[in-house]
């Protein structure tokens, strides 16, 4: 690159040898156009196989969406019919599903985000058995969901011996019966005492990449704690919290383990997922099903375009 | 080491390292105090129904069962004999081993796909190598329900319902976006030189991979291949519609205590803590890359 300079060559023998230098590129480029393809084949396997895995079943649910196609009428299977659409959006069940949806994914990824920065703030200082503590706080996202949500179900939330009535009755207080009552607090609560640890740990490591020399300097010029939060932890966590927020929110959007396990979509707990599971399970309408994935897909899509563009930047900065 | 050099060293230094450590937030000796008890209380919290899952599963069933909680009874082992079918009940073995089979087959099948495409994403990169990645990304995204239907139909048609083959390379295609990202970000770590050297010394693809990548990227490996058996061990929603009975994982026998079956808590719990078992100890092994992997390479 140096030769490119405007400095003007002072011996034509030089000038030969820049010219000589100059159309050939450098070694990284002729391999891309001679052997392109030997640079390729190590990513086409990979490739091949995530595209038949996932984009033809997804087409494929595409193409069956638009199919009236139950499993228990299989003389009545057509294509060209917005019939599941329309039922998509019309049936009040479908239309609870879509919103408890919402109302799960935003509680669960905002609380457990602010858990998790409240947490990793305190986890960043240094204290008797920190490490301890960090372990402690890993422990309930390494428990197999459907695990956790039997845990909860059963030993946590159950009326009679459960753990919460039991601390309640050592209290005299009253007996409730937690997932009958507060049907989806029970979920949240626990989705989000298993989300908390994941943003406790993004974040702390958010926490851990800001830049030491910025820290000091703000120290040096006697910023008090509140400002140094405010203005420059802050400002570098954001990236760290959007994140946390759209992995999070691709994540819970998916919840299955635990609806099916502590309700089974009873008491108005059926988010997406689990009723996209129960009408290609029970109800065998392949064609409504199929709908309904289309539903949840672009629910993911508004997300994962904004989580993408976060990605991104943190990538390309590293 | 600077401060050897300084005219006044030790105070400055002192300083020095005070401000820097405040600044980090590592300072004020009360305030770390109050911070620790905080944690403390918070970690415990977090920690305490895993306890309490532990501790129960070592009751005797009555004792499980109390209202209050009888956190001092004497301990037993009769709960997991009885989770592994002393009395009644289907063996929970052949869940245990599909489920093992499923996520160590996927696993091993999603590193020997991986590392050629993250090689080919990074030290000889591809001329849209940034879209391949974010094409493996976007895959990641799309819900498991997407293309539920379109599996389980193929399945049904072809007669692979209920069998671990299949539900094996479909874990292998859910890991495979994860393993690709940790994959390259490990790759890009190391120097350019090194593959010159090979590439002059007339080293091939296969011979550069396996004498120079895989020996000097074995631990980001260990820590990918632990994250993938852990999404895989965990999975429900994909094994809960495509098996059954012969091929059903763990966590589809974790199902058959949905509902309550008299006395059983203690049951319930050391069933849950034999089947998250082996993901407690591969997350505590993979601790410090855990969140590289979960954040699918994005923060390290």
């Amino acid at each position: 690159m140096a030769t490119t300079t405007a400095t003007p060559l002072e011996t034509e023998a030089e000038a030969k040898a820049a010219k000589k230098k100059e159309p050939k590129p450098p070694f990284n480029e002729r391999w891309l156009d001679k052997r392109g393809w030997t640079r390729r084949f190590p990513l086409l396997p990979a490739l091949v196989f995530i595209i038949i895995l996932t984009q033809i079943p997804f087409i494929a649910t595409l193409i069956i969406s638009f199919m009236n196609w139950q499993a228990n009428y299989p003389n009545e299977i057509f294509f060209g019919t917005l019939n599941n659409y329309v039922t998509v959006f019309t049936d009040p069940a479908l239309r609870s599903s879509v919103f408890f949806t919402i109302v799960l994914t935003v509680t669960v990824v905002i609380v457990s985000l602010a858990l998790g920065l409240g947490i990793s703030l305190l986890l960043n200082r240094s204290f008797f058995g920190r490490g301890i503590v960090r372990t402690f706080m890993i422990t309930p996202f390494l428990i197999v969901p459907v695990a956790a949500a039997l845990l909860w179900k059963h030993a946590i939330y159950n009326p009679v011996y459960g753990l919460l009535n039991g601390l309640l009755t050592w209290v005299g207080g009253p007996q409730p019966d937690w997932i009958t009552d507060f049907p989806r607090l029970a979920i949240e609560v626990q989705l989000i005492w298993y989300w908390t640890p994941f943003m406790t740990l993004i974040l702390l490591a958010g926490l851990q990449s800001r830049p030491g020399d910025v820290l000091e300097a703000a120290s040096v010029d006697g910023a008090n704690p509140w400002q140094t939060f405010r203005f420059i932890t802050m400002p570098h966590m954001r990236r760290y919290l959007e994140l946390g927020g759209l992995l999070g929110s691709i994540y819970v959007v998916q919840t299955f383990d635990t609806v099916f396990v502590m309700t089974a979509g009873s008491l108005g707990t059926a988010n997406l997922p689990f009723t996209v599971y129960e009408t290609l399970y029970s109800a065998q309408d392949y064609g409504l099903a199929s709908a309904q994935g289309v539903v949840v897909v672009i629910f993911s899509i508004a997300i994962a375009t904004f989580l993408l563009r976060t990605v991104s930047s943190l990538f390309e900065e590293s | 080491m600077t401060s050897a050099l300084a005219p006044a060293p030790s105070k400055l230094a002192a300083q020095r390292k005070k401000s820097s450590e405040k600044a980090r937030g590592l300072g004020s000796r009360s305030g770390n105090t109050i911070a620790g008890i905080a944690a403390w209380a918070i970690g415990i919290l977090f920690v305490f129904p895993v306890f309490y899952m532990v501790l129960t599963s070592l009751h005797s069933e009555v004792n499980a069962s109390t209202n209050p909680p009888s956190f001092f009874a004497p301990l037993t082992l009769q709960g997991y004999k009885e989770f592994f079918g002393a009395s009644s009940g289907a063996s929970p073995w052949p869940p245990l081993i599909n489920s093992a089979t499923a996520s160590i087959i996927s696993t091993i099948l999603v590193i020997l796909l991986a590392i050629p495409a993250a090689y080919a994403l990074s030290v000889r990169p591809i001329k849209k190598w940034t879209d391949a990645m974010f094409f493996f990304l976007s895959t990641k995204m799309l819900p498991a329900v997407a293309g539920l239907l379109p599996l389980y139909i193929f399945a049904k048609y072809l007669g692979l319902l209920d069998n671990i083959n299949y539900l094996l390379i479909l874990y292998t295609a859910m890991n495979l976006p994860i393993a690709v990202w940790m994959m390259r970000s490990f790759l890009a770590d190391i120097p350019v030189e090194l593959f010159e050297a090979a590439a002059v010394d007339g080293a091939g693809l296969i011979r550069t991979l396996r004498s120079i990548i895989v020996p000097i990227i074995s631990p980001g490996i260990a820590a990918t291949a632990l994250i993938c058996f852990i999404f895989a061990w965990n999975e429900l929603l994909l094994a809960n519609t495509l098996t059954s009975v012969i091929a059903g994982t763990a966590p589809v026998f974790l199902t058959s205590f949905v509902t309550s079956q008299g006395l059983f808590l203690a049951k319930v719990c050391a069933a849950a803590t034999v089947v998250s078992l082996p993901v407690i100890i591969a997350g505590f092994a993979a601790q410090d890359k855990l969140v590289q992997g979960l954040s699918l390479g994005a923060v390290k």
